[in-house]
């Protein structure tokens, strides 16, 4: 049981895909302005991580090493076109938003990492687990950035109005820099910032001995 | 052909697929420690992107679109939901014979690209160039400009930053920043330097 939370659980906080695996950014950049939008997309991507790893592990006996790419790719494909087809009867507004990226979930680095990583090797049930795992590791991130920016840059969350801002006659100045796509890259950047601190043990090596000699010692 | 020429430049620079689309972040961000991997994956990225686009338009047009197969006999078979797979599945046979041409006719290139060619099959920029395309419904011509511009301007966002890196090996950087964070944030300020390209008007 204690590993099966484990499974869960140390994606989101000591082993974070985005962050310390550099896996799945290209969509946690580019989705992040409002915060309905990315639980959307961070549903999807549990989805689709979830079962893939599931299938995946299912058949991975059946599979030749040699092929294995394109059996895996087919595996996601298909599933990403179910969940696009959903989005598109159910909720077209937010599919038309999130334009291209849910076909992307398909290159999404973290789908293909895991399947390639712990579902070829593992049996079903933990492999389905590390999926919602990981898709959760990656919907912190999502969500915290998305909460971020659609507050300080719009005033909003969810839509509504938390700070009601000077164009409608209320007291907040909306950070526009925080609508805009480059912020993201700040925001993570700042994220990563703060778990190193508090992990130290994430802290990547330095090539340049002569400097970490000189920053480490003091 | 000064649309074709405004939608190259305009591929490159406005609509830089790293830097204001954000594709291909992962690899974008892991191999541009060095210039001269970076440069190869660029090359590659191009090859690929300049090849994989103007196919998946082909198949967009003559099989998946509503009608599209009248040349065939099926009048009204719309098979466009089975656009991503068909489109990854160009891609992933695409890299796999360039990778097999390249070893037979180039070996040198072949050499020099090494294991980046397979990796490109993951890498969003290329999946995410087929899906504008299919958005913004281009002809053949311009998916072909589109192609080797989307390449172009990924390749050389790559090679900025690795640059940039290489530079930044001599820089006292906070310890938790190290690597990665300072990348997020270097690539940040490139994307809002790039923005500044949004106001051209073409």
């Amino acid at each position: 049981m204690a590993d099966r939370k484990k499974l869960i659980l140390d994606p989101v906080l000591n082993n974070n895909p985005v962050i310390l695996q550099t896996l799945g950014i290209c969509s946690a950049l580019a989705v992040t302005s409002s915060l309905q939008v990315s639980l959307v997309m961070c549903v999807a991507l549990t989805t689709v991580t979830a079962f893939s790893n599931l299938f995946i592990s299912m058949i991975r006996h059946h599979i030749p090493g040699s092929i294995r790419i394109i059996i895996q790719m087919v595996i996601i494909s298909s599933l990403v076109i179910v969940v696009d087809q959903v989005l598109r009867a159910f909720l077209p507004d937010i599919a038309k938003t999130l334009s291209v990226f849910v076909g992307l979930i398909i290159t999404n680095c973290i789908v293909m990492g895991r399947a390639e990583a712990y579902a070829m090797a593992n049996p079903p049930l933990p492999s389905f687990l590390d999926g919602i795992g990981n898709g959760l590791g990656y919907s912190a991130i999502l969500i915290g950035v998305a909460i971020i920016r659609e507050l300080f840059g719009a005033g909003k969350l969810m839509g509504i109005e938390i700070f009601p801002t000077v164009s409608n006659g209320g007291w907040y100045v909306p950070n526009g820099l925080l609508l805009l796509p480059p912020s993201a890259f700040f925001i993570i950047g700042g994220f990563i910032w703060i778990v190193r601190s508090w992990k130290p043990e994430q802290r990547e090596r330095v090539e340049n001995v002569i400097l970490d000699v000189q920053v480490s010692e003091h | 052909m000064e649309a074709l020429l405004s939608l190259f430049i305009k591929s490159i620079f406005i609509e830089n697929m790293a830097l204001s689309f954000f594709l291909g972040m992962c690899t974008f961000l892991a191999v541009s420690k060095k210039i001269t991997t970076a440069f190869g994956l660029g090359v590659a990225v191009v090859l690929v992107q300049s090849i994989t686009i103007p196919a998946n338009n082909l198949i967009l047009n003559l099989f998946l679109k509503p009608g599209a197969m009248s040349w065939l006999g099926f009048e009204e078979t719309d098979l466009m939901f089975l656009g991503l797979i068909s489109y990854i599945g160009v891609i992933a046979a695409m890299v796999q014979i360039l990778e097999m041409l390249l070893d037979k006719f180039f070996p040198a290139l072949y050499n020099a690209l090494g294991v980046f060619l397979p990796l490109i099959t993951v890498n969003c920029a290329i999946l995410g160039g087929s899906l504008f395309m299919v958005e913004r419904d281009y002809n053949f011509a311009e998916s072909v400009v589109y192609g080797i511009g989307s390449g172009t301007g990924w390749a050389l966002a790559i090679v900025a930053l690795a640059g940039l890196r290489e530079k930044m090996k001599y820089s006292d950087v906070p310890a938790g920043l190290r690597g990665l964070g300072i990348t997020f944030i270097t690539a940040g300020l490139m994307a809002m330097a790039f923005m500044s390209f949004s106001g051209v008007q073409l």
